[in-house]
Parts: structure tokens; C-alpha cells; sequence
């Protein structure tokens, strides 16, 4: 595949880095740590947190024009947020808002022209669903014990043996369908832009998809979130 | 009969031909699913236009776990593509 034209990774090849475009190109550690989506991942991790330190160090209690505005925004997915898991998974709040914050910022930075966006990357989706799902097995286990394995052995005793291996498949599916669905759609929604920009850019052709994507990269934010969050709760309530 | 079709070409054409059938059939599911959900999501907003929040809320997650089925077409249709040599 053509690569498209990357300013970060151009930058850091004047500054005398050894950047590689592609995985396949990548051997040592320094170079796969220097791959385009690594790069802009890191770049998205700097920009949070300099905001968060700046925001965070004058907090006041009647907020001023910055603060309402995160006040808002945080508030908001809290309040989404305990309306699915409830009051007791409070504590997962920080996972759920970063995660959201930052799928949502990479989507919308693949519409930047020059930028990529990590999570077009399958690395970066992946690792985003191993964490939820395996902290939500972790949160399971703290909640209920060795009892959590009544969750997989389905509401009859005698038909345990045919459950735990479908719900154990069940559950490690969940990685799958977190990662691939938020890949292949910010993947499909890029590759769609290029090809339209390689058959008629001059006419402004990708613009519509442009549009299109702004919704789709909310969504899908929205959407993993929402399934975390379902993972989550699923942990935390009684087997049945 | 000879086309002089070499066992590479031969693989590769079929590879692409294979793409389009996966992304063809792939998105007829999730194009019909979501359509209904779509449609029946409207009609619970005319019958009770207070729950529209809720409603398109729900439509959209609905949807988007549909769709995933299609999203796993497009990335064995992409693997069609540009990893089978």
C-alpha cells in the first residue's frame, strides 16, 4: 500500500531517528517504537497530559470558562456512565472516560491531512480491548471470588460442562469484537478517503465521507465505550 | 486451451474476486439489520416522542454491534487484498 505523507515521522527522519513506515520494516526496538501510529499515539498521550496538568492545577470551586467545560464534558460520562454499571463500579470511571477520550481524539485525528490515526492501527485497538476485558474479568473476580466462575457455568448445574467452554469462548470473543470493530471501521473509513482523494481530490470528492466520518468516529467511541462499560457491569452483578 | 495464466496470477485474481464477493454478500446482513432497527426505532419515537434520546441511543448500539458482522467482512476482504500474495 502507498504510504500517505506523514509529518511527524518526516520530522523525526530530519532529526536522524531511524523511522520506518511499516511493521514488516521495523527490526529493532527503537524503530518499532518510531512506527506512524506509535508516534501519534504518543503525541495524542503528550497533548492529555498537558492538558490534564493545566487544568488540573487551578481548580476552583466556582469553575471559570475551561474548567465548565470539562466539568461538563467528564460529568456527563460519569452520569452515562452509572446509569449502565450503577453506583458501585463508580471506581471505573477514569478507564472508561480516558479510553473514550482518546478513541475518539484518534479518530478524528486520521481527518487531519498529514496525520494519522492510531487507531487505524490494529496494535492500538487491541491493546485498548485486552485491557478492558481482562480488568473486567479482574474487577469479577475481586467482586465475587471464586464464586465469579458461576458466571460461566450457565443456570443449570448438570449442563456446566457444555457451557464453560461456550462462555469462556464468549467472553475472549469480546476482545475480538472490541478491537476489530473499532479497526475496521476507522481503517475502512481511511482507506475509503484515500481512494476517493486518489480518483477525484481535485473535485473535493472526499468531503461527504469527511462528514460521514466525524459521525462514524463519535460513534464508535460511544460504542466502545458502552460495551465496556456492559463488560463491566456483566462482572459486577450476580450470576443467575 | 492455454491463457498463459501463471499459478501466482491465477491465486491473485481469485483473491480479488474473493474480496469482492466478502464485501458484497458481507454487507447485505448488517444493511438489512440496521435498516430495521432504523425503522422500528421510528416507530417508537412516533409512539412516544418523550423517549427519543433513549430510543436513537439504544438504535445506535444496536446498530453498531450489527454492523460488526459487516466489519469482519471488510477486514477478510482488506486480508484478500493485501496480504495474500
Amino acid at each position: 500500500m502507498e504510504h500517505p505523507v506523514l509529518f511527524l515521522p518526516m520530522l523525526l527522519k530530519k532529526l536522524g531517528l531511524p523511522v520506518v513506515l511499516s511493521a514488516d520494516e521495523a527490526h529493532t526496538f527503537l524503530q518499532k517504537l518510531l512506527l506512524p501510529h506509535v508516534i501519534y499515539a504518543w503525541l495524542l498521550m503528550l497533548v492529555f497530559i498537558l492538558i490534564g496538568w493545566k487544568v488540573g492545577k487551578k481548580i476552583e470551586v466556582v469553575p471559570a470558562k475551561g474548567q465548565n467545560f470539562f466539568e461538563t464534558v467528564l460529568g456527563g460520562i460519569e452520569d452515562f456512565m452509572i446509569g449502565i454499571v450503577g453506583e458501585e463500579g463508580r471506581f471505573i470511571f477514569p478507564l472508561i472516560a480516558t479510553l473514550g477520550i482518546f478513541i475518539l481524539c484518534s479518530n478524528y485525528m486520521g481527518m487531519i491531512p498529514g496525520f494519522y490515526a492510531p487507531t487505524s492501527n490494529l496494535n492500538t485497538t487491541l491493546a485498548c480491548a485486552i485491557i478492558v476485558v481482562a480488568y473486567s474479568e479482574l474487577v469479577g473476580i475481586k467482586f465475587h471470588g471464586i464464586k465469579y466462575i458461576k458466571h460461566f457455568t450457565g443456570p443449570v448445574l448438570w449442563l456446566a460442562p457444555l457451557m464453560f467452554p461456550i462462555e469462556v469462548i464468549g467472553h475472549l470473543a469480546r476482545v475480538m469484537s472490541l478491537s476489530i470493530r473499532l479497526f475496521g471501521n476507522i481503517f475502512g473509513e481511511e482507506l475509503v478517503l484515500a481512494i476517493l482523494f486518489f480518483l477525484a481530490g481535485m473535485y473535493l470528492a472526499p468531503l461527504p465521507m469527511m462528514v460521514l466520518g466525524l459521525f462514524t468516529g463519535f460513534i464508535q467511541a460511544f460504542i466502545f465505550c458502552v460495551l465496556s462499560m456492559m463488560y463491566f457491569a456483566g462482572a459486577i452483578e450476580e450470576a443467575h | 486451451m492455454d491463457l498463459g495464466i501463471s499459478g501466482a496470477d491465477f491465486i491473485r485474481g481469485m483473491a480479488l474476486l474473493g474480496a469482492g464477493i466478502a464485501m458484497g454478500v458481507g454487507a447485505i446482513g448488517p444493511g438489512i439489520g440496521e435498516g430495521f432497527a432504523a425503522g422500528k426505532a421510528c416507530e417508537g419515537i412516533a409512539r412516544n416522542p418523550e423517549e427519543a434520546g433513549l430510543l436513537t441511543r439504544t438504535m445506535l448500539v444496536g446498530q453498531a454491534v450489527s454492523e460488526s458482522t459487516g466489519i469482519y467482512s471488510l477486514v477478510v476482504a482488506l486480508l484478500l487484498m493485501f496480504v495474500v500474495k
